[in-house]
């Protein structure tokens, strides 16, 4: 199937994606956030009729745009690199994974792009209320194309509605409707976007802070406080329970993933999480040396937040690796010897329809439909190569969590102070809160990085690995395109950096 | 209905819809042909930032096309998908470098403090316009005349050329394809401007531009029918399932299809009717029939490419490689799904033509452009 697996390839193009998608991410959820922040502005603006609404809206529509452009330049990048760099996955899930990018693009990118231009430059050429429903739909275009990449994120670490057909050598959709509506996609959507819009109230908060620290524009930036201050407390919120629940899911749908958010190697019942720990660097599967240098542990909240239960058990990396038969947990050595059974029948399948010899290939289908869950795993050389980067995970786990329950606190502090009217007199308050316009993006990465790093080296989980997902390419070509890559969007990010502080040094009144 | 359609029925169906889709977007590269007009055509200043906030206002509905179109291929032929990406690597990457550098220039270039500079940014429109739209024209020209790839019993591509995908702007035929698009684009983006700007010395020089540049193209046009007329093609014998070789297969083609033939005649002839149009009346509507014209030559060349047994997407280095709507397309079961969604496109049509009338109402002026703040 695979003649030979160059690895470095393989590295260069995770490397690549790694870098478009965390270039993309920069951008993507303060536009998932300050569109709406737009919108709610606007229609305070529409109600109210006052024009300093007007002036406060148009402000942040500018900086809006700014985001938007880039934001849409290291999109397309990301739809045809599944194309480009990862060409036998796109030929072996494009029967599913295509539908999603599909209807994205029919049902919100034109939204998007069509009401796109009324926003910016409408405001004289149609009425006040027509302009108003242009900026909601753009709100609304950019969320629901974020609901359909995200399903189709979801079902890449948790296929479900599939099955592979031996015959085209793919995975072919059969129920769409559990495509869209697998909890782990709706886990995801809600997760990701309320994250966004926590992150674009920051992004308001903290230019806000900024003003008051400078003492500009008070008016301005209290009323934009209000606003944000409320719509970050409440997609927080949701980010919190979203993000309990997602946990919840990973237990069942990625234990080694959870596994390695918690650097857990031996499964416990009525494990602890750990609240603060220094992995061991050294540690590997299936030694015995300790997981950590040091950590401090909540007793059984681990349990509960995987299995709903303090006694539940919860499997560590090395029953996933080793496997577990008193907890009936089948190890990677057994899904990999498996997996390669599966890979053989399938050769033997390939090669007797080729010659015509259907009884040959009627009965190694039979073997081949036996092992067929296990595929994936029959391309993996070892059972230690379906461990993750545990400390990366770890890390990253840990700073989305400290800083999302640190976000809450801000907005709480905020909104206090706003209705006592005392927070300009609360510069520490509010040089947190311009910090937080910076941290906002470190835990949004974060997260990502918990998503992504945690289910490798699967691009489909438990289905297709990286290595098989990948192109037929030398790896000097991916490697070249990532320092393109690298030095294209790096100018563009200054562009834009510049641009952006420029506009907000000129502030509302520039306008 | 739709879940009662057989597969191939399906297959031909969303042949249809990509082509449609396709079309679409050759029409709206009138943004790029415009973005290319600004190094020559305007005068001063002000008549430049008036062309570019025109075209400012409409690039996004190009570039989600675009998107639209790769992603309606990755949803119905996901193994053109797979193997045109994955295989001819560069010339892809090289139109999305200039998709890249497209999408920001608007916004940027005249924004206070923008890091590269104006011109920089007007080069990136340029480049967008110019060779972004060559090498689609020459990878689109693939289409007939061929790649050099296989696929093993997996349906995995290896790429045999070193050039990966760039050996195609180095074929005449498809040289003369990206050429004709480009001209095309030009005449299309002098047409759209002339009805868009209020302006009366620059719509003149508009209209005059989108005469000469419909000179231009036509020795490309000529060149690549002639070439479609003479040369072969690849067929798919249904009764086996191979792909073979067949002698003047695009003539047949338009001689078994006459109503493509037509299509493309009638194409043609509106696109130089809207150009006409412009040139020799006070008219100044010619995008319309020239705008309709595109979307028809282009249905028609992408009817000759996938529809007739034909291999839409053929391998010359293993022609039992060759993709045909029929071995390239999704299961049945998701072209079914996908055929349900595709009924909102309609909806999406007239929600776009609504807006676009909703601003275009009044033509764009100097004095708007000045005046407006936000404007590119």
């Amino acid at each position: 199937m695979i003649e030979q697996i160059d690895i470095s390839m393989v590295n260069w193009a995770r490397a690549t994606f790694a870098l478009t998608a965390m270039y993309h991410w920069i951008f993507v959820p303060l536009t998932l956030g300050l569109s709406f922040l737009c919108a709610f502005f606007e229609s305070i603006y529409v109600r109210t009729g006052n024009e300093q609404w007007k002036k406060l809206t148009k402000f942040w529509m500018t900086l809006f745009g700014i985001n938007f452009a880039i934001g849409v330049a290291t999109g397309i990048i990301l739809e045809f690199e599944f194309g480009t760099n990862w060409s036998n996955y796109s030929w072996m899930v494009g029967d599913i994974f295509g539908a999603p990018l599909a209807i994205e693009g029919i049902l919100a990118f034109f939204l998007e792009a069509t009401f796109f231009a009324v926003m910016f430059f409408g405001w004289n050429r149609v009425s006040k209320k027509f302009h108003l429903f242009s900026t909601w739909m753009v709100a609304i275009g950019s969320n629901l194309s974020a609901l359909w990449i995200l399903v189709a994120n979801g079902w890449m670490q948790n296929p479900v509605g599939m099955k592979f057909n031996p015959d085209t050598a793919r995975f072919e959709m059969q129920d769409l409707w559990s495509v869209i509506s697998s909890p782990v996609a709706i886990g995801h959507f809600v997760h990701a976007t309320s994250s966004g819009f926590l992150l674009a109230s920051l992004f308001v908060v903290g230019i806000s802070s900024w003003y008051l620290l400078k003492k500009r524009h008070i008016q301005f930036a209290k009323r934009s406080i209000a606003v944000a201050c409320i719509f970050g407390l409440l997609s927080s919120v949701f980010v919190a329970f979203s993000g309990d629940e997602h946990a919840y899911i990973t237990a069942s749908t990625q234990p080694m993933k959870l596994a390695a958010m918690e650097a857990l190697y031996d499964g416990q019942t009525s494990a602890g999480l750990v609240a603060f720990g220094i992995p061991n660097p050294s540690k590997e599967p299936g030694d015995d040396q300790d997981a950590f240098a040091l950590k401090v542990e909540v007793p059984g909240v681990l349990s509960i937040l995987a299995t709903r239960s303090m006694d539940g058990f919860v499997p560590g990396i090395n029953d996933l690796v080793y496997g577990n038969a008193e907890q009936n947990v089948v190890g990677v050595d057994e899904k990999i010897r498996r997996g390669k059974i599966a890979i053989e029948k399938l050769a033997e399948y390939k090669g007797a329809k080729k010659a015509g010899n259907e009884g040959v290939a009627t009965v190694a289908l039979a073997g081949f439909d036996q092992h067929r869950d296990f595929l994936g795993y029959g391309f993996l050389n070892s059972s230690e190569e379906a461990v993750p980067p545990v400390s990366l995970t770890f890390y990253a786990f840990r700073i989305m969590v400290a800083l999302g329950t640190f976000f809450i606190l801000l907005f709480l502090v905020y909104i206090y102070l706003l209705r006592k009217d005392q927070l300009e007199e609360k510069p520490l308050i509010l040089k947190l809160g311009f910090i937080s316009l910076f941290l906002s993006w470190i835990a949004s990465q974060a997260g990502w990085v918990v998503s992504e790093v945690g289910r490798q080296p699967c691009a489909i989980q438990d289905m297709l690995p990286v290595t098989v997902a990948r192109s037929n390419l030398d790896s000097g070509s991916v490697a070249v395109t990532f320092f393109l890559f690298l030095i294209l969007f790096t100018a563009l990010l200054i562009a834009e950096l510049k641009i952006m502080t420029k506009q907000i040094s000129i502030g509302p009144e520039g306008e | 209905m739709i879940g009662s359609l057989d597969w191939s029925t399906l297959q031909q169906l969303w042949w249809l819809i990509v082509s449609v889709v396709g079309a679409l977007f050759v029409f709206l590269t009138f943004v790029q042909g415009g973005q290319t007009l600004l190094l020559t055509l305007p005068e001063n200043e002000n008549e430049k930032n008036l062309m570019v906030n025109s075209l400012g206002r409409k690039w996004e509905l190009t570039f989600t096309t675009l998107v639209l179109f790769g992603g309606a291929f990755y949803a119905s032929f996901p193994l053109f998908y797979a193997t045109s990406f994955g295989g001819a690597y560069w010339v892809w990457l090289a139109i999305l470098f200039t998709f890249i550098i497209q999408a920001v220039s608007f916004e940027y270039r005249r924004k206070p403090n923008n890091f590269l500079g104006q011109k920089t940014y007007d080069i990136f429109l340029f480049i967008n316009g110019s060779v972004g739209i060559l090498l689609i024209g020459a990878a689109v020209g693939t289409f007939f005349s061929g790649s050099n790839f296989t696929l093993n019993d997996y349906n995995l591509v290896k790429w045999l050329h070193p050039l990966r995908g760039l050996e195609a702007a180095f074929s005449l035929f498809n040289l003369s394809f990206g050429l004709f698009l480009v001209f095309l684009a030009r005449t299309l983006g002098a047409l759209y401007l002339a009805n868009n700007l209020e302006h009366a010395s620059l719509v003149d020089r508009l209209k005059k531009s989108a005469f000469n540049n419909l000179l231009c193209l036509l020795p490309f046009l000529l060149y690549v029918l002639i070439s479609l007329v003479l040369m072969d093609g690849y067929a798919l014998d249904p009764a086996t399932g191979s792909v073979v070789v067949e002698g003047s297969k695009y003539l047949n083609n338009l001689l078994q299809m006459p109503l493509n033939l037509i299509l493309l005649l009638a194409g043609l002839v509106l696109v130089v009717l809207g150009v006409a149009m412009n040139r020799f009346t006070a008219s100044v509507r010619g995008i319309w029939p020239a705008g309709l014209g595109t979307v028809l030559t282009c249905l028609a060349v992408f009817f000759l490419a996938g529809y007739n047994n034909t291999s839409f997407y053929p391998s010359k280095a293993d022609v039992a490689s060759s993709l045909t709507i029929y071995n390239a397309s999704s299961s049945h079961y998701t072209l079914t799904m996908m055929s349900y969604v595709a009924l909102t496109v309609p909806f999406v049509l007239a929600y776009i033509a609504y807006v676009w009338r909703q601003m275009d109402s009044k033509k764009l002026t100097v004095e708007e452009v000045t005046a407006d703040g936000k404007s590119y």
